[in-house]
């Protein structure tokens, strides 16, 4: 960054960045020209790099960086997962003393009555998304990436979550052929890398983007309804549209400033998945209806009997 | 959805005069609102009583009025231009207020006018305070504990529940006026009396203090298809309690966690819907209380507004262009970014550096009022600046201000009086805070004080800091290291050479030794994500430049800055129309400035846009960088005026007029010799540095003599004298000011017409402009002054003398470009007053008023064309040429801020105190100048009582004037000794006490309304004093009030026209039709 704050003011505040982040050994590159950097990743697309303080010369550095694997190809998924299933209890931070819940008009519309048990794939899954099931009834178990279809079912879940995660979704096979096993037996909805696999597994392709999409203010369209949601995003590869058997899966969600795929869901079979992060945290929570849908998808699944072809429980 | 095409016309609401509060941030929004629909194929007509705005130009929409903003006339345009259409949301509160004022009355529904953008329920519900809490409440926003009171028992009642201090907000009022704080009982009683005499309904909101919590407001936007979007976050460095106008205002917002910011951003979206602002922009305001976060709502804009403005100008992203575009249908995803040229407007602008707003104060306008900030707006202007931190953004926006030195505090300050200085919000209260921090105060005992957030006052820390290693080394010792900080940092030249005891030059060489320059980045919407095709920039000190300057011929225009008294949008109207003809004639147009309100700082007016200070550092910067062929100062007033003589000594090339030119017109004695050589007659005149010299000075010239400092602006600290001890005054006290810079004295023309003048010249051929005679007498400082185009009452002879003055001037000062000429005619003598060659306040006034864009025609002059290769409607008089206006007249009146400043005298002098003018213009002059009135909210009465006292000189005068206005029908009540004056020449009047003889006297039968339009000429220092509460009240009531003779012959003229003739409107384009096909059919003017 740019500039990095040495003090904290806020009145949820308990200690300041740089004390946490070196508690948890983060590095913070700051007082450089960003924008420059910004600009150098633009023009000449993602790169891989180094991070050096001691001096060594550039030549050397440049050498270091080219050893580095490129990201395309690379599996990184199984590495940041969780080795062991947990359950997460956890619902959204009050940030607050206000009357006001940050959820209102969500789930706060949602029953009490009826919960949903969810197991989440932690392919390196963002805390927030966990917060934001838990706000919408379900009782979340968290399984490790490399969780097999027959044990997940095995815990007799309401529907299936495919994580957010790091890396190539290519190599992450193991997961491709899950999804292709829980399809149709469980109602599955998956963010970013989540959303990739699915895309695999329907059979389509994935291509890594030039300097892909960060940030909070990427314009998405809901092909459905035609409303632009703003929403955050953070991933290098993206699903080929043109790659999905079009009479199976349809595209949901556009983005408008480069018009890639940014969500699809099944014609018949109770899957749809978003490229960019409806949990945002940090971004705009305009996309939190998806998981609305979600429970609206597994409700209709579970409150009706067995599974059956059934279109999206909005519609 | 894409555009309607059920519609075809669409009128729109201009916001009328400056005034404080309401500036130019809506010509900027209007202009962009007539472009946009134009450019969708629509018809756009244009009312706006405002004739020194872009959007009045002729070109910007197909119907252009000049009219007052008043029902009636309107309702009128209405009937004869047949609108589909009213789009109310870029004309300020002004603008929105008569929209409703039309829908409620019936007006848009007889003529099946449709209000888009806003609805008349949405404009309502986000107006009425009470309902607009209702609102938040239903979905589930917290908001201020308040109540609605209409009389003071209720009020005294409910201050006593929610305790002390509590908020006082009148109803429908603009910027806050008569909004206040009270924080005790006995303050309570007061100030809502006062609060409910503000409110047109006489309604206030009495509110639970929010003081000293965060102050958060929201840009945010929305279309038909529900599609949201925030533009922009805004914190106020000033806590609540301030003003957000009058506080320092940082983008985006910095001490919010994206938790806590988006939580913000879901209320937005959810305040938009429930109130029901379909299409547009919008405004909301949040407090946050520091220690709990509780968030409450403050209120909403359902329009584009000041901060909307500062918004675009912070984010790149137009929100008045997409707001118009948005009423007629579209939906943002079907608008794309012009800076990007391939994104969507359905998006968030990221910010990816600090935009800090400070505004401009003038307190020193108005001796006896309050300067503590509060919840009224005193602020005249603003000033914004881009830095890549906060403390960068902040250094460079106080250097924006005017003037630039650096702000020095007393020696000796005891920790009391720092105390004292940060606790009550004044316009010098950042000053007083580095001062503070400097001088040891903790920042713990700092941020108690102001309550502004420590994160804020760490920055300031940082500052000092830095400051104090400077302090510490000499220009010569000072490491690359540290040089590089404290320019990193935001700290000028001139500040470092203060710290080192050196000039700037010397520091700035010392920079060019270590290779320490800016850089430019650009302003693009997305934190260069995208390539941006819109060349906004600024300086700051990192490693990348991406300026990317052109090859082609260029030329770089600088701004005017903040808007001031003195000088405001006119300068801003001309440095555009500068860029739009150069750039017609195909050069590159640079334009550098720092003030967002304004048209010029749209990315759209000029090619390349740098906002940045108006300092010498900073342009230098600008120019090195860009090379351009001629650097045009003339156009914005006397901030790059100022900096002319040394940009040329730094070798930039000023083109136009010489700055030798016009520093010999601003050098009171060299100008003085010249004149004489040229044999004009001028005021005796003479200067002084001492006392006892002024003293024989004015003895010499003969009293009364006018008494000011050299190098003026809107007749800054200026006295008309009548005795010598006054003189002697003012020149101990103007050595006490600062260093010696000669006192001017000058006789003082008693009973002169004044006439201005706007010329063009090339260097060998000169135009007049225009002969504007003021209805004022001397002695009123022209910017207050109504003028009249053409002139009215001067005698053939005293025109031919002015036109061969005017020119010989023009060719002795070598003017290319503009020149501006201030005379005075006293008894049949044509006197000079003063010359400024350069763009005057007057210029858009004169274009709107003959059809010929002056502004522009000496851009290409200074560019190097010459008057004869240019089509101008010339025609030879006294042998020079002139643009004539033969079929109407203009009558161009200024507007006050005196209902912001209580207890101030409103009297006329030649201290400059309008913020604004309005123009009014007719076949008839009495009625031109009732329109003029009319538009600048004094309200000529066609029938009731008068009230007139007047000094003895005028005595003789005024038996005329009473027995026409007796003629028409008024009541006259005078004071004794004018009242006898009438009885004597047989004029009824009824003879009513002065203030200090007696009740019920004058303004007692003010104040009971029982007077409709008043007289009052004093003359001289004692009777000033004497008749200031008739003049206070007269304000207070809403009274006109007419302070010479001339102009109440003027409104006497005008009054009858308006019982004669009703009322008529007229569309600029038809005016100059009218003219130009006359120029053809006749071939002088006269």
């Amino acid at each position: 960054m740019r500039e990095f704050s040495p003090v904290a003011s806020n009145w949820r505040s308990t200690e300041t960045t740089h004390t946490y982040l070196s508690r948890h050994n983060v590095p913070v590159i700051w007082d450089i020209d960003t924008r420059a950097l910004v600009r150098h990743i633009r023009i000449a697309g993602a790169m891989r790099g180094v991070l050096a303080t001691d001096g060594t010369p550039a030549e050397q550095l440049i050498f270091e960086a080219r050893n580095v694997p490129p990201m395309t190809g690379l599996e990184l998924a199984g590495r940041v997962s969780c080795q062991e299933a947990y359950p997460w209890t956890k619902g959204s931070i009050e940030v607050a003393t206000s009357p006001w819940s940050e959820s209102m008009g969500e789930a706060g519309a949602a029953d009490e009555s009826k919960r949903f048990r969810v197991a989440a794939y932690d392919f390196g899954i963002k805390q927030n998304i966990l917060r934001l099931l838990v706000d919408h009834n379900c009782d979340v178990t968290v399984v490790p990436a490399n969780t097999s279809a027959e044990d997940v079912l095995a815990m007799k879940p309401d529907g299936v979550f495919l994580s957010n995660g790091p890396g190539d979704p290519e190599p992450v096979t193991y997961a491709v052929e899950a999804i292709g096993k829980l399809l149709g037996r469980v109602p599955i909805f998956g963010i970013c890398l989540g959303h990739q696999l699915c895309g695999l597994a329907l059979g389509g392709k994935t291509y890594k983007l030039k300097f892909g999409h960060h940030g909070s203010n990427h314009p998405v369209k809901n092909l459905l309804t035609g409303q632009v949601e703003i929403t955050a995003q953070n991933h290098g590869f993206v699903v080929d549209p043109e790659s999905l058997p079009s009479h199976d899966v349809e595209v949901t969600h556009e983005n408008l400033n480069d018009h890639t795929n940014e969500g699809m869901r099944h014609r018949s079979l109770p899957l749809f998945s978003v490229q960019y992060h409806p949990e945002a945290s940090p971004g705009p929570h305009d996309s939190h209806y998806l998981f609305h849908e979600f429970t609206n998808l597994m409700k209709d699944n579970k409150f009706s009997g067995a599974l059956r072809r059934h279109h999206r429980a909005n519609e | 959805m894409p555009k309607r095409t059920d519609i075809k016309k669409i009128l729109i609401i201009g916001s009328g005069p400056i005034i404080i509060g309401q500036a130019c941030e809506f010509d900027y929004s209007g202009t962009q609102a007539c472009k946009a629909l134009r450019a969708d194929g629509y018809i756009v007509a244009l009312v706006n009583s405002n004739p020194a705005t872009i959007m009045t130009d002729p070109e910007v929409a197909d119907r252009t009025y000049i009219e007052p903003l008043i029902k009636e006339y309107v309702t009128e345009i209405i009937a004869r231009e047949r609108p589909d259409a009213l789009l109310p949301t870029v004309g300020g509160q002004t603008g929105l207020n008569l929209a409703v004022e039309l829908a409620e009355s019936g007006v848009l529904e007889k003529y099946h006018v449709e209000m888009i953008g806003a609805s008349l329920r949405a404009i309502k519900v986000a107006e009425d305070r009470l309902w607009f809490k209702d609102a938040c409440r239903k979905i589930g926003l917290d908001v201020p504990a308040s109540a609605l009171v209409n009389n003071a028992q209720d009020a005294m009642r409910l201050g006593d529940q929610l305790g002390y201090p509590v908020v006082i907000r009148p109803s429908f009022t603009l910027g806050g006026t008569g909004g206040s704080i009270a924080y005790n009982r006995e303050e309570f009683a007061e100030s809502i009396t006062r609060a409910l005499e503000a409110s047109p309904v006489h309604e206030a909101l009495v509110e639970e203090s929010v003081l000293g919590w965060k102050e958060y407001e929201l840009e945010v936007m929305r279309d038909f298809r529900d599609n949201f979007v925030v533009i922009c976050s805004i914190e106020n460095f000033d806590p609540m309690g301030v003003h957000t106008g009058d506080s320092i205002t940082v983008a985006p917002a910095q001490t919010l966690t994206d938790k806590e910011y988006q939580r913000m951003r879901d209320a937005s979206a959810a305040i938009i819907r429930e109130v029901g602002v379909e299409t547009g922009g919008s405004n909301i305001q949040f407090a946050v209380q520091p220690e709990t976060g509780r968030m409450v709502v403050i209120e909403m804009n359902p329009r584009v507004s000041r901060s909307s403005a500062l918004a675009s100008k912070a984010t790149g992203f137009p929100i008045a262009k997409i707001a118009a575009r948005l009423a007629v249908g579209m939906s943002l995803d079907e608008i794309t970014n012009d800076i990007t040229r391939k994104t969507p407007a359905s998006f968030e602008p990221t910010i990816d550096y600090v935009v800090v707003k400070i505004p401009k104060w003038q307190f020193e306008k108005f001796p006896g009022s309050d300067s503590t900030l509060g919840t009224q707006m005193k602020s005249v202007g603003e000033v914004m600046a881009i830095g890549r931190t906060f403390k960068e953004a902040l250094q460079k926006g106080i250097r924006s201000l005017e003037p630039h030195t650096p702000w020095r505090a007393p020696a000796e300050a005891p920790a009391s009086m720092l105390r004292e200085k940060l606790a009550t919000p004044r316009p010098d209260r950042i000053h007083w805070l580095l001062v503070a921090l400097e001088r040891g105060l903790p920042a713990t005992e700092v941020c108690e004080l102001t309550k502004i957030d420590p994160w804020f006052i760490r920055q300031l820390e940082e500052i000092v800091a830095s400051n104090r290693r400077a302090a510490g080394v000499t220009v010569e010792t000072a490491s690359r290291e540290l040089l590089r900080e404290v320019k990193r940092m935001g700290a000028s030249d001139e500040q470092l050479a203060a710290i080192w005891k050196t000039t700037p030059a010397t520091v700035r060489l010392q920079r060019a030794r270590w290779g320490i320059a800016p850089v430019f980045k650009r302003v693009d919407t997305c934190a260069a994500e995208f390539e941006s095709y819109t060349p906004y920039l600024y300086s700051t000190y990192e490693d990348e430049d991406e300026a990317d300057p052109q090859a082609r011929p260029k030329i770089v225009i600088l701004g005017s800055g903040p808007n001031r008294i003195g000088q405001g949008i006119e300068f801003d109207y001309c440095c555009c129309h500068a860029a739009f003809a150069l750039r017609e004639d195909g050069f590159e147009t640079v334009m550098v400035n720092c003030n967002p309100e304004t048209v010029s700082t749209d990315y759209d007016t000029s090619d390349r846009l740098y906002f940045e200070p108006l300092t010498l550092e900073d342009v230098l910067a600008v120019v090195e960088r860009e090379k351009p062929q001629g650097v045009i100062v003339q156009f914005g007033g006397q901030t790059p005026l100022n900096l002319a003589l040394e940009l040329k000594r730094n070798g930039v090339p000023i083109i136009g007029t010489a700055p030798e030119s016009i520093d010999l017109a601003e050098d009171r004695r060299r100008f003085g010799r010249l004149l004489e050589e040229l044999r004009i007659p001028q005021a005796r005149n003479g200067t002084a540095l001492v006392p006892e010299e002024a003293a024989r000075v004015a003895a010499e010239i003969g009293l009364p003599v006018l008494v000011r400092p050299s190098y003026v602006l809107g007749g800054r600290a200026m006295v008309i004298a009548y005795d010598v001890n006054t003189v002697q005054e003012y020149v101990a006290q103007a050595a006490l000011m600062g260093p010696a810079k000669p006192v001017l004295i000058d006789q003082f023309l008693e009973e002169a017409t004044e006439v201005d003048v706007d010329a063009l010249a090339d260097g060998t051929d000169v135009v007049i402009g225009g002969i504007m005679e003021h209805i004022e007498e001397a002695g009123v400082h022209s910017g207050d002054s109504s003028c009249v185009l053409p002139p009215v009452s001067l005698t053939p002879s005293v025109k031919a003398r002015i036109r061969d003055y005017t020119k010989r001037l023009a060719m002795a000062l070598r003017v290319v470009g503009l020149m501006n000429v201030q005379y005075a005619i006293q008894r049949d003598i044509v006197y000079v007053l003063e010359v400024n060659p350069r763009a005057s306040r007057t210029v858009p006034y004169v274009s709107k008023a003959t059809g010929v864009p002056l502004a522009k025609v000496a851009a290409r002059l200074m560019a190097g064309r010459k008057l004869a290769e240019i089509p101008l409607p010339v025609v030879q008089v006294d042998g020079v040429g002139e643009i004539p206006v033969r079929d109407y007249h203009a009558v161009k009146s200024p507007v006050f801020p005196f209902n912001k400043f209580r207890g101030v005298d409103t009297i006329l002098g030649p201290e400059m105190r309008s913020t604004g003018e309005v123009m009014g213009i007719s076949p008839d002059f009495g009625q031109a100048f009732a329109k003029a009135q009319l538009a600048a909210g004094q309200r000529l009465p066609k029938q009731g009582t008068l009230f007139l006292s007047v000094n003895d000189r005028d005595k003789r005068h005024v038996i005329a004037l009473a027995k026409e206005l007796a003629e028409l029908g008024f009541k006259l009540l005078a004071t004794r000794g004018t009242a006898a004056a009438l009885r004597a020449a047989g004029v009824d009047a009824e003879s009513v006490y002065k203030v200090n003889e007696g009740r019920p006297n004058i303004v007692d039968l003010i104040k009971t309304a029982k007077v409709d339009l008043i007289i009052n000429t004093p003359l001289g220092r004692e009777s000033f004093y004497d008749e200031k509460s008739i003049r206070r009240a007269a304000v207070r009531y809403n009274i006109p009030c007419i302070t010479t003779l001339s102009a109440a012959h003027a409104a006497a003229r005008g009054i009858r026209a308006m019982l004669d003739h009703g009322l008529e409107v007229a569309a600029l384009q038809d005016l100059h039709r009218v003219r130009t096909v006359a120029d053809h059919s006749t071939s002088s003017a006269d």
